[in-house]
């Protein structure tokens, strides 16, 4: 469904990513781990149109994305949940929701889908009228995947979805995510966060200082000595 | 009533002509500033042609008042639009004072392109409006007093109306907090952009209309006193604030009016740079400002 071949991304004369390739298929859940610093960040935002690579290829459903504006990116189908959340904290919860649906066209869709946001994440449904300021960090949390997912997207690219988070909002964060995934939206899961990311993932790749440095079935990596030492804490 | 309270009443009226007329310029500088950071110094200007299409519109078309002002302000919309495209578009992604030094060259352009274009020459706004002159239990109130007040408020309600229920002023809204998460949401930042200097130099040319109705006369460097004015009233109410502009440009109207009630007219001018060096000083985010942005 995705794929990256060879992307090199530059800030100025930092090399952030150095020829990474990768893949996610149609109904997958595929996570992109590695600490702080390695180019999760930075490999979505290449992805949804934010940075050009200098050097690569991006295919999504066949179609090259390299060179094209990022709202063409979300009408083709890719929503992003950027790390730190990013709500428009200005504005309320049920006004983020609707710029979510910013390029559809089917009210009744529209409609439909906010229905749907709702019951994922109730809470949302009770402060719908709320500055989304005011909300607390789960929330937040919350109103922003919401609000990618009001974009109806076929692949919805997760940054660190746990950061900051109080356990019990993880574990939910976590549940929901394979909720969305099961209700037919391929995912794209960046997290520092490996343990959790690997119980949930089909596939994963571990990202270190802008290069690939391993990948396979996730259950296979978590138990894999490399990753246990260097990601999951012995 | 006493005399004095006549006075001040007097100079009440007076105040919130010369201050709807600020906060339309104000409004400009304040929505370009928070959505791309500049401070358009060409924005009294954009004001000045306004002024001048109205002019045209009114003396050689014959309009009247109402199409006089919407061709005026259509005119500087796309002139608005395509200064951002030309001039400051390319320098959106370079150090900041490259872009302010351009606003200035393009202010001096408008200027003194104006100059060769229409001579220096000061024109006269014929009589637009009847020259009715309402006495108010000894206030006097002129007609155009009237219009300019309610053209202000005609405006700023629907300029709200656009920012706070449109699809466009909401996509203006998230550019303006984050350009970045609007960029994620689908949003054109481009077209965004260049609505909201369409919307910013359409209200220049409204208040430039206003100015030519109610003060009469023109020329191609009206724009600069009002302009700084307008900026200082946006300073004032917050820059980058909405209802800052609106209520910096009435406050600073009012002010400059006692002031000159006072018998003090010399320093009208004085005291509207003493407002900003305050503001600057005391809470340089504005009346409406907070004074760090909060960074959830
Ligand atoms: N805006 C930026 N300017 C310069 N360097 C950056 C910028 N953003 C990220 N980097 C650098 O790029 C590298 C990858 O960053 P990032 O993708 O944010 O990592 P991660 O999300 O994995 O923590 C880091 O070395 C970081 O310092
Ligand atoms: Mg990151």
């Amino acid at each position: 469904m995705l794929v990256l071949e060879d992307i090199n991304v530059y800030y100025g004369a930092i090399h952030a990513l150095k020829g990474i390739s990768f893949e996610v298929n149609q109904g997958e859940i595929v996570t992109l781990i590695g600490s702080n610093g390695a180019g999760k960040s930075t490999s979505l935002k290449t992805i949804s149109g934010l940075l050009r690579p200098k050097k690569g290829k991006i295919t999504f459903k066949g179609e090259n994305l390299a060179n094209i504006a990022p709202q063409s990116i979300v009408a083709n189908g890719i929503s992003q949940v950027p790390e730190g959340r990013h709500v428009f904290a200005n504005m309320t919860v049920i006004e983020n929701l609707e710029l979510g649906a910013y390029l559809r066209k089917d009210k009744a869709g529209v409609k439909q889908d906010l229905k749907r946001v709702y019951e994922l994440f109730p809470r949302l449904l009770e402060r719908s009228s709320q500055l989304s300021g005011t909300l607390s960090g789960g929330e937040q949390q919350m109103l922003a995947m919401g609000r990618a997912l009001m974009s109806k997207p076929q692949l919805l690219l997760l940054d660190e979805p746990s950061m900051g988070l109080a356990p019990i909002f993880v574990k939910q964060i976590f549940s929901i995510i394979k909720e969305i995934n099961s209700s037919g939206t391929t995912i794209l899961l960046v997290e520092q966060n490996a343990h959790m990311a690997l119980s949930i993932a089909n596939r994963a790749y571990v990202l270190e200082t802008g290069k690939i440095v391993l990948s396979g079935d996730s259950q296979k990596l978590a138990a894999s000595e490399e990753v246990r030492r260097a990601y999951l804490g012995g | 009533m006493g005399s004095v309270t006549l006075q001040f009443l007097q100079q009440i009226v007076n105040g919130l002509s010369l201050g709807s007329i600020y906060a339309l310029i104000a409004l400009g500088y304040t929505m370009v500033y928070g959505i791309i950071k500049l401070i358009n110094f060409a924005h009294g200007d954009i004001m000045m042609v306004g002024a001048y299409v109205g002019w045209f519109a009114t003396t050689t078309l014959h309009l009247s008042f109402l199409p006089a002002l919407v061709l005026a302000m259509m005119a500087s919309a796309i002139l608005g639009v395509l200064i951002e495209r030309i001039a400051y578009k390319p320098l959106r992604n370079v150090i900041r004072i490259a872009s302010l030094i351009t606003a200035i060259g393009v202010s001096l352009f408008l200027e003194y392109g104006g100059m060769l274009l229409v001579t220096p020459q000061v024109r006269t706004y014929p009589p637009v409006f009847p020259d009715t002159i309402y006495n108010i239990g000894g206030i006097i109130v002129k007609y155009g007093d009237i219009v300019m007040i309610v053209t202000s408020i005609i405006l700023m309600v629907l300029l709200h109306v656009i920012v706070q229920y449109t699809k466009i002023g909401k996509a203006m809204r998230a550019v303006s907090f984050d350009t970045e998460a609007a960029l994620l949401m689908g949003i054109n930042v481009n077209n965004t952009i260049s609505a909201t200097f369409a919307i910013g130099s359409g209200l220049a040319a409204a208040a430039g209309v206003l100015m030519g109705v109610y003060f009469n006369t023109i020329d191609p460097l009206m724009g600069i006193i009002p302009g700084l004015k307008a900026f200082v009233a946006a300073v004032l109410g917050g820059i980058g604030i909405i209802p800052g502009a609106m209520v910096g440009g009435v406050f600073l109207g009012l002010t400059e009016s006692l002031v000159s009630g006072l018998g003090w007219s010399t320093w009208r001018d004085a005291v509207a740079f003493l407002i900003l060096i305050l503001v600057l000083i005391v809470k340089p985010s504005g009346l409406f400002g907070k004074n760090i942005r909060e960074k959830v």
